[in-house]
């Protein structure tokens, strides 16, 4: 028989067993033990050639650090869904992140994800902050603290086939070479370029300044002033007359191939990309590829030149020391020349400089990059905390104009959307 | 003051003590895994939680809800693509469900391996199957295009074009989920009389007659549960359309439906609060045409 203190004692045992299994859980859950000297040093990273080229490298910072480095590359959109997720879970399993500084870099700054590296970079000549050039050291800043360091930069450059004439000076003759090289039941088209809504505003943006736009003037809409209305309409012409079929689906990795297999005359889209069309594993051009500075719109050739990747710490990292000891190493003047040497562009003056870094480029290609980067403007969307949503309101008048239909109401409609956004962002920011 | 308890009460009690340790473990998991997550989305909707969930949300009251409601742009053509969708799939697959499993009623030689076969589009996963059919149905180099050539028709878009991406993703999901139909019919037709059927053979009624007035009103309770499980499936589709259209269903958002916008508000946008909101209207609205399923099913049964 069982007694009643007995009953009383197995309930209070199950309930005080219930509690201590779910504290412990809780506790296992979200408690942080210190770091361990075998811990690795986790690093996320996008999937690019920069962090290849970096992987192969990783020993020496190894040794260095007296630790293992573990790098996970994942595409851009993984890249910044892993972050959200983690990051909102305040998680301690990333230390050094890559990031775009221009796309994440303010929203992760207001939610505090981000470590402060402004003594670490302006304490350290060695390291030589005021070496990297100006715009992409701008963009790592978010209100006087330096977040990122960057790491790649990129700027638009003009694809052409050499076998088909000479490269277009002027916005003009682009559009006309493209008509003209246009051949649908041939499978040719005189242009190829990103058309899907968002993927497509970056590259816009070059041709948005070339006709003396901006996305934001004075802090209010730009994108329904005239010069704005002339950009969406030549663009959507380009690509909607002289561009291949299904062009509003097709971002880098749609448009890529197209050019590589020798389908297009015509192709403008980041100088970082330009080996695809060279090696001939993925590209049937051959040396028939020729690359050009981005033509002259009514303003100039303005086409961006941005630091599309760099370097930060996560603020709920426990390795902080280490993870900045990374980031300097991986960003030094040693391995900013070593990379580009390889072919991948950096951030460093110094490096830009030494003409023996741009050797490994082909030389039309290097001269192009001189000749864009000189003409670059520091951005290539517009400067807000929802980058993501700010873009799927300015590519929405793109899409209309590719489609051929009329881009004027699109665009006074997208022009409304977006000041209406501005001001939200704005109160975002504030609170 | 105690009272002697009876042997068979003292039973009851221990074995009431053991039927609750028994459950703990089946009520945390469900508290924790079901219950928190819905109750934590409810509360994120009534809130202006923005760019990290753990920075701290002011309450809004039912805000969210309205500009959700009042969003011509992006919610309610959201709500009409996901019913088109969702119609146009499960019409299809049940027309063409049914027809397959009535062809396959009776045995013939080689049924088990169209079976199998039937079955490969059911096992292979959604974003196999976007890969899959985003090169066949690829505008400049896909096969699809190089087959259309041959008989003399002219180059398609496909998922390439705003107008055409939700029919041609309508009819990858028929494509890939008939067969589930095709077996559920199958198997509540194996299970049907077949006096009734002779019966009518009997008094000259013909194979249509049979099927209309026979075995369809029979079946029609397993054809009632395979809708109300494709329905609720089709409205929930999310991986195949984000897979072949990326964010935002496609440039036009011309296939976002309500679970794409609901992702792409979390994900793409940090907007926690109003994607909660649109969920739980979502999650309403599911509720609601099951609902609506089972009361018609109930009444055609009766």
């Amino acid at each position: 028989m069982v007694s009643s203190s007995n009953r009383r004692f197995n309930r209070r045992a199950l309930g005080r067993l219930v509690v201590a299994a779910a504290g412990t859980a809780v506790v296992a859950g979200c408690g942080r033990r210190p770091p361990a000297p075998d811990d690795p040093l986790r690093v996320m990273a996008v999937n690019h050639v920069w962090s290849k080229a970096l992987r192969e490298r990783l020993p020496e910072i190894e040794e260095r650090l007296g630790r293992r480095v573990s790098m996970s590359l994942l595409t851009a959109d993984q890249l910044a869904g892993a972050y959200n997720v983690k990051l909102n879970a305040s998680t301690t399993d990333i230390d050094v992140m890559m990031v775009r500084a221009l796309q994440e870099q303010a929203l992760f700054a207001r939610n505090g994800w981000l470590a402060d590296l402004t003594g670490h970079v302006r304490g350290d000549a060695a390291f030589g902050w005021d070496d990297f050039q100006e715009a992409p050291r701008e963009a790592s800043t978010v209100s006087g603290r330096v977040l990122s360091v960057p790491v790649v930069t990129e700027r638009p450059v003009l694809y052409y086939r050499k076998d088909l004439g000479e490269p277009p000076r002027t916005l003009d003759e682009l559009l006309e070479t493209s008509l003209r090289h246009t051949d649908p039941q041939n499978g040719v088209y005189g242009y190829v370029g990103r058309g899907q809504r968002s993927g497509a505003v970056t590259q816009w943006s070059s041709f948005l300044f070339s006709f003396g736009g901006d996305f934001t003037v004075d802090g209010r809409s730009g994108i329904g002033s005239p010069a704005a209305l002339a950009a969406y309409e030549f663009y959507g012409t380009l690509l909607g007359r002289a561009g291949p079929p299904g062009a509003t689906n097709m971002s880098l990795e749609q448009a890529m191939p197209i050019f590589a297999q020798g389908k297009a005359a015509h192709y403008i889209d980041a100088d970082a990309i330009y080996t695809n069309f060279l090696d001939p594993s993925v590209s049937t051009l051959g040396d028939r590829v020729g690359f050009a500075p981005f033509p002259q719109g009514p303003a100039g050739s303005r086409p961006h030149n941005i630091p599309s990747w760099s370097l930060g710490v996560s603020r709920f990292s426990q390795l902080q020391d280490d993870s900045w000891e990374f980031v300097r190493w991986a960003s030094s003047p040693e391995m900013v020349a070593g990379l580009q040497a390889a072919g991948i562009p950096g951030a460093r003056r110094s490096v830009w400089a030494d003409a023996a870094t741009l050797a490994a480029f082909p030389a039309d290609l290097a001269e192009a990059m001189r000749v864009n980067a000189g003409n670059g403007v520091g951005h290539d969307r517009p400067k807000v905390l929802q980058v993501g949503r700010a873009r799927d309101i300015i590519g929405r008048p793109l899409v209309t104009a590719i489609l051929g239909q009329p881009v004027g109401p699109a665009v006074r409609d997208a022009d409304a959307e977006f000041a209406d956004f501005l001001v939200r962002d704005n109160r975002h920011r504030e609170s | 003051m105690r009272f002697p308890t009876s042997p068979a009460a003292t039973i009851e009690r221990s074995h009431r003590t053991l039927r609750w340790a028994m459950l703990t473990p089946a009520l945390a998991f469900v508290g924790l895994m079901i219950a928190f997550p819905l109750v934590y989305t409810v509360y994120l909707s009534i809130t202006d939680a923005f760019g990290a969930v753990n920075a701290g949300a002011r309450p809004v009251g039912l805000q969210n809800y309205g500009d959700a409601l009042t969003d011509g742009r992006r919610f309610w053509p959201a709500v009409w693509r996901t019913v088109v969708f969702t119609i146009g799939a499960v019409l299809l697959e049940t027309v063409l469900g049914l027809a397959l499993a009535m062809l396959m009623r009776k045995a013939f030689r080689g049924m088990r391996w169209v079976r199998t076969v039937l079955i490969v589009p059911l096992l292979a996963t959604p974003v196999a199957i976007a890969i899959l059919w985003l090169l066949i149905l690829d505008p400049t180099n896909g096969i699809a295009n190089r087959m259309l050539a041959v008989v003399g028709i002219g180059p398609q878009e496909f998922l390439g074009s705003v107008s055409g991406s939700l029919p041609t993703l309508v009819l990858i999901d028929v494509w890939q989920w008939t067969p589930m139909i095709t077996l559920l019919l199958l198997a509540g037709l194996s299970t049907l009389p077949e006096e009734p059927e002779e019966a009518a053979v009997v008094d000259g009624a013909n194979a249509w007659q049979r099927f209309r007035h026979v075995v369809l009103p029979m079946l029609v309770p397993t054809l009632a549960t395979a809708l109300v499980l494709r329905t609720v499936d089709a409205l929930k589709t999310f991986d195949i359309l984000y897979a072949t259209k990326g964010p935002g269903g496609g440039s036009a958002f011309e296939v976002e439906t309500l679970n794409v916008l609901a992702y792409g508000l979390t994900f793409d946008y940090q907007e926690y609060g109003l994607a909660s909101a649109v969920l739980v209207l979502f999650t309403l609205f599911i509720i609601g045409i099951v609902v609506l399923l089972r009361r018609r099913a109930g009444r055609s049964e009766s």
